[in-house]
C-alpha cells in the first residue's frame, strides 16, 4: 500500500499538477522566493509531467513552525526537504529542477538519495558564492554581510502585507487573476538565516559526485552565479550539458520564460536519461 | 476675485511647471531602464545627488550602482516580486554615487509591459531616505536591545522565583517530601508562591507553604522576607501558631501594604508514626489521604497574615501513620478551570486515589499536572505544591 505522508504535503504546501501518470518533475525555488518563481515555467511541462512544485520550510506558504534553526542552517537540511517530498509522494526517476541555491541543493539530494533522480536541471547554480583562491565566485565576505544588513533595512519588504493589489494577465488568462501579498512573504529572522546557509555555502566537492545526465543554464550578466561559475560547474558534472542563455539576471525563470522552457524541453527530449 | 499680478504669476509659474521641467527637476529621482536593469533615461535630481554625468549612467545596468548586499537582495526578491506582481513598493537601496558614497534611498518601481504582455520597461521612482533609513536602524537596534533585555528580565525572574523554593528538599528521616512549582503564564514575571522544608531542631522538621499577595518585585521582597522569617521564628518557638504569628507581626511591622497566605507544619517521629502539628494562616487547608484512602483536611483557616492588627491563628494536631499522605498546595491548584468547573480538592483527592503508591515527588508531579491540564496547559495562576508522605511499613 502507498502511504502518502501528508505531514510533509502541508509541511512543504507541495502543489502536484500535470499528468498523474508523467514522469515527475519537481521544482525547487532558490532563496529570496518560492515556488510562484516556477509560474511562468511548469505549466509548460504539465502535459507531459507530473509537476511537483513545493516551498521550502521557511519560504511562501510553508509551515513556519516546523522551522528548526539547526536543521536549516545547513543546505543539507534543505535537501533532506526534498527527499521527504520525493519519498513522501512516492517518486522516482525524477528530473529536478532546482533554481539557483536549490541547484545545489538538489545535488545534495540526488547524491544522498540517488535511485530517486533520473536528471538535474541546474539553473543559475553556484556552488560556492564567495571567492576562493583560483576560483571567482562574485562575492567577498563583507558582501555577504552586507547582504544581512541590507534585508535588515528591507524588513518591510521581506514581511509586511502590502495592501492586496489584483494582477491579471492578458497573454496568460489561465493564470487567472490573484493576490499579491502572497508572493515571496517570509519571516525575516528565517529568510537572514537562510541568507547565511546559502551565501556561506561550499559545495563545489558534491559536484564530482553527480552520475546523472545534467544540464546547466547558465545566465548573460548574472551577478549572483557568474559565467565563470557556470562553466566551473558544467567542467565539475560530468557529461553535463552547458545552455547559455540570452536571459540576462539571475531569475531566467521570470524574466524569459520562453527561452528556459525551450531549453528545459530539448535538454529532455535528447537525454538518455535512465527509464525516459 | 486674484488680481491681475496674482494670475499672472500662477500662469508664469505653470508654464515653468512643464512636463519636461517637471520630470527632470522633480523632488525625487526617476529612473527608466530595459527589464534586465540597463539605465535608459535619468533625471536630473537622480543626477545631482549621485554625482553621475548622464552619459556615464545611460547604459548601464541598474544594480551595478547597488552596494553588494543591495544587489543581491535586488536579483534574488525584489526583481521577481517586481515580474510577478508588476511593482516595487518601498524597496530600500544604498545607490553608490559618484564619489564612493552610499546614498540610501526608498524606490517605487513598476514594470510596463507591452500589448502582448512581454515586459518592456521599468520605471523607478528614488527618494532621498538617508534620514528615515538611519531613524528605522535606530528602531531595530531599539527592538533588539528590548528583546535582549526582554530575555534578561526573564532570567532573573526564573532565577529570583528558584530561590524561593528549596533546589533540593532535604532528607526528612521516615518520611518522604516532594514539591512542585510551575509559574503562571509563561514564567517571565515572579510570583508569591514559596515552599521549604528544614530542620528545626533534634528530630523535628518544619515545612513551610505561602502565597504572597501580588507579583513582581514588590511581591518578590515580600516572599523572601516570608521565607526567612519562618526559618528564623521556627528556630525560636516551638509552636506552628506561634512562627505564623512571628510571619504577621514581621509582615505588618516591615510591609503593611501587603499581606500573605500559610501554613506551617511540625514533624516529630513517633514510635507509631509521626507527629503531624499545624497552623494555617488564611491559607487553604492541607488535606491528607489516610492509609484507608479516606480523605480529609487539617485544621483551620485562621486569619490572613500581614493584613489585620492582630492575627487568629489556631493550631492542630494529628498523628500521620504509615500510608498516610498530606498534600499542601497554593489556590492556583484548586482555582484552576477551564471556564467551567474548578480543579478543587476533589481533583487532588482523585489524583491522590490514583497515585497512593508513587513517590511524594512523583505524586507533587501529578497533582501540578492534572492541575495544568484541567486549564488547557496555561497556568493562570503560580501552582505550588507539597507533598508528605509516610511510606508504608515495609518500604521504611
Amino acid at each position: 500500500m502507498i502511504r502518502v505522508d501528508t505531514d510533509v504535503l502541508t509541511r512543504n504546501n507541495v502543489t502536484v499538477g500535470g499528468r498523474p501518470d508523467g514522469q515527475p518533475m519537481v521544482f525547487a525555488h532558490g532563496f529570496g522566493c518560492d515556488q510562484n518563481m516556477w509560474r511562468f515555467v511548469a505549466p509548460a511541462f504539465q502535459d507531459r509531467y507530473r509537476t511537483v512544485l513545493f516551498d521550502f520550510v521557511g519560504a511562501g506558504g510553508s509551515d513556519l513552525s516546523a522551522y528548526d534553526p539547526q536543521r536549516y542552517g545547513s543546505l543539507d537540511g534543505y535537501a533532506t526537504d526534498v527527499i521527504d517530498i520525493v519519498r513522501a509522494l512516492n517518486l522516482h526517476n525524477v528530473v529536478f529542477v532546482g533554481h539557483s541555491v536549490a541547484a545545489m541543493i538538489g545535488v545534495l539530494a540526488a547524491t544522498r538519495e540517488p535511485d530517486r533522480f533520473g536528471a538535474l536541471v541546474l539553473v543559475a547554480p553556484s556552488p560556492r558564492y564567495i571567492d576562493d583562491s583560483g576560483y571567482v565566485g562574485g562575492f567577498s565576505e563583507p558582501d555577504i554581510e552586507d547582504l544581512l544588513v541590507s534585508m535588515e533595512s528591507n524588513y518591510l519588504g521581506w514581511s509586511s502585507s502590502m495592501a492586496p493589489v489584483i494582477i491579471g494577465n492578458a497573454d496568460r488568462p489561465e493564470l487567472g487573476a490573484e493576490l499579491t501579498a502572497s508572493f515571496c512573504r517570509t519571516d525575516p529572522e528565517i529568510q537572514k538565516r537562510f541568507a547565511r546557509a546559502t551565501f556561506l555555502s561550499d559545495n563545489r566537492a558534491d559536484l564530482a559526485r553527480v552520475k546523472l545526465p545534467s544540464l546547466v543554464l547558465q545566465c548573460s550578466d548574472d551577478l549572483i552565479a557568474p559565467d565563470s561559475v557556470g562553466e566551473y560547474v558544467h567542467a565539475q558534472v560530468a557529461g553535463s550539458t552547458l545552455v547559455k542563455l540570452r536571459a540576462t539576471g539571475h531569475c531566467p525563470n521570470l524574466s524569459a520564460p520562453a527561452e528556459t522552457v525551450a531549453a528545459i524541453a530539448a535538454f529532455l527530449n535528447t537525454s538518455p536519461g535512465p527509464g525516459v | 476675485m486674484p488680481d491681475d499680478d496674482a494670475t499672472a504669476a500662477f500662469y508664469s509659474a505653470l508654464a515653468d511647471d512643464d512636463p519636461a521641467e517637471l520630470y527632470d527637476n522633480a523632488p525625487c529621482g526617476y529612473l527608466s531602464a530595459l527589464i534586465d536593469g540597463t539605465i535608459i533615461k535619468v533625471n536630473a535630481t537622480f543626477l545631482a545627488w549621485t554625482g553621475y554625468d548622464r552619459e556615464k549612467l545611460v547604459g548601464r545596468r541598474f544594480h551595478d550602482l547597488l552596494a553588494a548586499g543591495d544587489r543581491i537582495f535586488y536579483d534574488t526578491h525584489a526583481a521577481p516580486m517586481l515580474f510577478m506582481q508588476g511593482m516595487l513598493r518601498e524597496i530600500a537601496v544604498n545607490v553608490i554615487g559618484a564619489s564612493g558614497l552610499r546614498l540610501p534611498m526608498l524606490m517605487n518601481a513598476l514594470l510596463k509591459r507591452d500589448d502582448d504582455g512581454q515586459p518592456l520597461v521599468i520605471r523607478a521612482v528614488l527618494f532621498d531616505a538617508s534620514e528615515r533609513l538611519a531613524y528605522e536602524r535606530e528602531l531595530m537596534a531599539a527592538r533588539r536591545r528590548a528583546e535582549e533585555s526582554e530575555a534578561r528580565a526573564r532570567v532573573l525572574a526564573e532565577t529570583l522565583q528558584r530561590s524561593f523554593l528549596p533546589p533540593d528538599i532535604v532528607t526528612v528521616p521516615g518520611l518522604d517530601v516532594g514539591g512542585a512549582y510551575r509559574p503562571a503564564g509563561d514564567g517571565s514575571e515572579v510570583g508569591g508562591d514559596f515552599y521549604d522544608v528544614f530542620r528545626t531542631g533534634h528530630q523535628t522538621w518544619g515545612i513551610v507553604l505561602g502565597d504572597v499577595c501580588g507579583k513582581g518585585a514588590a511581591a518578590a521582597v515580600v516572599t523572601a522576607l516570608a521565607r526567612y522569617t519562618v526559618r528564623a521564628e521556627a528556630l525560636y518557638v516551638s509552636s506552628p501558631a506561634a512562627v505564623l504569628v512571628g510571619l504577621h507581626e514581621a509582615l505588618v511591622s516591615g510591609y503593611p501594604d501587603t499581606f500573605c497566605t500559610a501554613l506551617f507544619l511540625l514533624l516529630n517521629p513517633l514510635p507509631e508514626g509521626h507527629r503531624l502539628r499545624a497552623a494555617t494562616g488564611g491559607h487553604p487547608l492541607p488535606l491528607c489521604r489516610r492509609a484507608d484512602g479516606t480523605i480529609e483536611t487539617l485544621g483551620r483557616p485562621g486569619s490572613f497574615l500581614g493584613m489585620e492588627e492582630t492575627a487568629d491563628i489556631s493550631e492542630f494536631s494529628t498523628i500521620l501513620t504509615p500510608g498516610d499522605i498530606v498534600v499542601l498546595y497554593t489556590d492556583g491548584v484548586t482555582e484552576a478551570s477551564n471556564g467551567g468547573s474548578f480543579f478543587g480538592e476533589s481533583g487532588i483527592a482523585e489524583v491522590l486515589a490514583a497515585c497512593a503508591g508513587l513517590t511524594a515527588q512523583a505524586m507533587a508531579d501529578a497533582v501540578v499536572a492534572a492541575a495544568l491540564a484541567c486549564q488547557d496547559g496555561q497556568a493562570r495562576d503560580d501552582i505550588a505544591v507539597v507533598v508528605v508522605k509516610v511510606p508504608p511499613s515495609g518500604e521504611r
